[in-house]
């Protein structure tokens, strides 16, 4: 620590720092007095529970890392769950990437089981049964998860990245600033939706208007206001990814549907804050930045983030007894699979849909070559994929990308287009 | 300037016009910027002081780079104008299992500067002591 440092630490932060606590323990908590020095903390709070983002494998040195704590006899001291990582354990044929990658994934996915964490391989643990409450304190990574914690839940979490979430599970910490405090949770713009409420029945909406939000907002707390009272907590879920892959969302509101916003005089930081306001052509130009095509699609791949047991209800009722003519993945957690029944499964895999676990298709080497476009109705896939795996994306609905697959042809019938 | 991570840099000064995400912005094996989008994309950053803004993008930043900085092919240290906890992360993961000595300061960099720089924890002077500390105020 800094000799002028403005951190206080209890007399067990001490002890974990100074070893008294074991190796392992002694070099989380480095680290988080590193962070919490940088970001100007004045101490640590205890936390209720972690989700770790740094069990998908980048490089050796996460393995290094996982392991430094292993062998410092650290374990994590907190309920926590694991993200995805790069393979598929349910469905391991699925992986085509390299065998040392692999080899390398698998032992950092196993270091993170040894340091106590729940194999749980989601990057939606919010849809897992015990997820955290209004108020808890917890420790969170995967930009996703994050933004749907603090707004949906209403826990608090900030953004904590590799290596930074497993330290807080193992020493059961997390340096007190920013969105773990009342006061980093306030809105500090309001954005005022004006569109027509018959175009909120076509679900990508919500994804677009992530997608603007993050943009125009960066790393700020929004306030929104215009949503339905219906909006789903799917909705929500891909409003708030949307919004942290084009822009550095942690947490928005929406006034009148999340826990801390019954009201805009609730969570808006002062009366006077700025205002934005979204309309039509704002979103119609989103939709056509994220994708739009006509050339016959190559494949569909839904669920990022990872698809609810709703929305797996939903696409076995859409897809019938249609077949798809193309590749078609399905995102999920086991534990959402194992939830549903087993008739909305076989109805997906009658339908020829590839249901892909533990992982996700813009991250690891699953789909392999695919001629045409590739449609989703996630505005966080349509981001990341043309850079992670070099395919043109068609963004579309749910409803229509089902419809696509059947014929084989590009169906398009939502309002956001040009 | 304020030091975020302890270390020792010396090398050349590049100063960078807009922020660098290390994950999908900077080829990790080759030290090379990558992002498209960004105006320096094609520069070669291994073994230089970088200052930039503030970082960018995902937190797997912090995996790059510490894999650069495990490999050699990172910058030897880095002047942030806003403090960025995920590369403070990134530096101090890597110094504490290799043993490096990067460094992490927050404040203004000068205006880019030819010749040889050392960045340690009093901020930033030319190297051999020629001038003595020319940036070692609050930025």
């Amino acid at each position: 620590m800094s000799p002028d440092s403005l951190l206080e630490l209890s007399d067990r932060d001490r002890a974990c720092l100074d070893g008294d606590l074991g190796e392992g323990a002694a070099l989380a908590m480095g680290l988080l007095v590193a962070i919490a020095e940088t970001e100007g903390a004045t101490g640590f709070i205890d936390i209720e529970g972690a989700h770790i983002d740094g069990c998908l494998f980048h490089g050796q040195v996460g393995i290094d890392f996982a392991r430094a704590l292993v062998e410092g006899g650290a374990t994590v001291q907190v309920p926590t769950t694991l993200n995805v990582s790069s393979l598929d354990l349910l469905h391991p044929d699925l992986y085509r990437g390299s065998t040392d990658e692999g080899e390398a994934a698998r032992q950092l996915m196993d270091l993170h089981v040894e340091l106590g964490c729940a194999p749980t391989w989601t990057c939606a643990p919010y849809q897992l049964p015990d997820r955290p409450k209004l108020g808890s304190q917890v420790a969170w990574g995967e930009s996703n998860a994050i933004v749907f914690a603090n707004s949906v839940l209403g826990a608090r979490t900030n953004r904590y990245g590799d290596f930074a979430d497993i330290s807080c599970a193992v020493v059961g910490r997390a340096p007190l600033s920013g969105l773990h405090l009342d006061s980093g949770r306030r809105a500090e713009m309001l954005v005022e939706v004006r569109i027509p409420q018959s175009a909120f029945a076509h679900e990508i909406v919500f994804p677009l208007l992530g997608n603007w939000l993050g943009v125009k907002t960066g790393n700020r707390v929004a306030a929104i206001s215009g949503l339905p009272t219906d909006t789903t907590e799917d909705n929500l879920k891909a409003l708030g990814a949307a919004a942290a892959s084009s822009g550095s969302t942690a947490m928005f509101h929406a006034v009148g549907l999340t826990p801390e916003a019954s009201t805009l005089e609730e969570c808006q930081a002062s009366p006077d804050i700025p205002r934005l306001r979204v309309e039509m052509i704002d979103l119609i130009e989103v939709r056509g930045a994220l994708g739009v095509g006509h050339d016959d699609p190559g494949a569909v791949s839904v669920g990022t983030p990872h698809m609810s047991a709703a929305e797996l209800r939903q696409l076995a009722i859409l897809v019938g007894d249609g077949k798809s003519r193309i590749p078609f993945y399905v995102n999920t957690g086991r534990d959402v699979l194992s939830s549903v029944p087993g008739s909305v499964v076989a109805a997906i895999e009658a339908f020829g849909a590839t249901v892909v676990t533990d992982t996700c298709t813009y991250i690891t080497p699953i789909m392999g070559a695919v001629e045409g476009p590739v449609m989703t109705n996630s505005g966080k896939w349509a981001y990341y994929a043309p850079a992670n795996l070099g395919f043109d994306v068609v963004f579309a609905g749910l409803e229509e990308c089902v419809k696509s697959a059947i014929s084989g042809k590009i169906h398009l019938e939502d309002p956001f287009q040009m | 300037m304020r030091c975020l991570l302890p270390g020792v840099a010396v090398g050349e000064l590049l100063v960078l016009s807009a922020p660098l995400s290390f994950w999908g912005g900077v080829d990790p094996v080759t030290g090379t910027i990558v992002d498209g989008n960004h105006p320096e994309c094609g520069v070669k950053i291994t073994g230089l002081i970088l200052a930039m803004p503030h970082g960018r993008g995902s937190s797997s930043s912090a995996t790059v780079l510490a894999e650069m900085i495990r490999i050699g092919t990172a910058p030897c240290g880095l002047i942030l104008r806003e403090p960025d906890q995920i590369l403070v992360t990134a530096g101090f993961v890597a110094n504490t299992l290799y043993g490096s000595k990067f460094v992490v300061s927050c404040g203004e960099a000068p205006e880019a500067a030819d010749g040889m720089f050392r960045l340690d924890h009093a901020g930033l002077s030319r190297d051999k002591d020629e001038i003595g500390p020319v940036f070692d105020g609050d930025g």
